[in-house]
């Protein structure tokens, strides 16, 4: 099963809205539950990560018998120093972002901490990639 | 600990409460923070919270956190009380500080994630 969305960067309304879809679909799946609220987790951080420093972002999500594999993609700033990026309490965060509740440094660790794979490739001044893999 | 006895403990109204008799918490966790509620891995939780947007049900709604006080006296929006109650969370407006509804809840007997 295939998955597709769009995200706006700046628009934090939408935020989740992915998440929560998917959320849904591994629910009806049958997934543990604690496994959905890792995949759910991670997938959230990244979205709210796209919403608060990129200019837009697609997700695709390729769900399989035994994994599902989330792909986000974004145009935006990129990240210069991803090793210092997944340091827990490392931010660049706005002030709106930080009074959402967010950019505390916590994302990217946290969605490490909440997936079995991840891979993040980034290009300064274009784009983040970042590649997720849970198995259930 | 029921529902119906954080919201007479902490003078809250209660908003969403389709779920009152659902469920009881048994810990509690006091945050504005969304960045620390998603790191824990705990069940049965009340967030007692003065982040007070569509975030913070979105949170709750991936952390599978289905109580939430707003405290210092913030009120939810049309938005995140619809959200609320797509998604089974029950939330409740508390007039205390954050302090104080965490202090009332704690002596009454809600544990601490830590």
């Amino acid at each position: 099963m295939e998955l597709n969305f769009s995200i706006e960067g700046g628009d934090f309304t939408q935020a989740g809205q992915a998440s929560s879809r998917v959320k849904k679909v591994l629910k009806q799946l049958g997934v543990d539950p604690k496994c959905i609220k890792s995949i759910v987790i991670a997938l959230y951080e990244a979205e709210v990560n796209v919403v608060a420093h990129a200019h837009r972002g697609q997700i695709r999500i390729q769900i399989e018998k035994d994994k599902i594999i989330t792909i986000i993609e974004d145009e935006g700033p990129g990240i210069p120093d991803i090793a210092l990026a997944m340091q827990e309490g490392f931010s660049t965060a706005s002030k709106k972002v930080r009074e959402m509740g967010f950019g505390a440094g916590m994302g990217l660790p946290n969605i490490k901490k909440n997936t079995n794979e991840l891979q993040i490739d980034s290009v300064v001044g274009e784009s983040t990639t970042v590649k997720m893999v849970n198995y259930f | 600990m029921k529902i119906s006895e954080v919201s007479k403990l902490l003078c809250a109204k209660m908003i969403c409460d389709h779920q009152l008799h659902a469920f009881d918490v048994e810990i509690g966790y006091s945050s504005d923070l969304m960045s620390d509620v998603l790191t824990l891995d705990t069940d049965n939780l009340l967030l007692i919270t003065g982040m007070c947007n569509l975030q913070t049900i979105r949170t709750a709604e991936m952390a599978d956190v289905h109580a939430i006080v707003f405290v210092r006296n913030k009120k939810a929006s049309t938005e995140m009380i619809a959200l609320a109650k797509e998604h089974g969370i029950c939330i409740m407006e508390s007039p205390f500080t954050m302090f104080k509804a965490s202090g009332l809840l704690f002596n009454a007997g809600l544990k601490p994630v830590y």
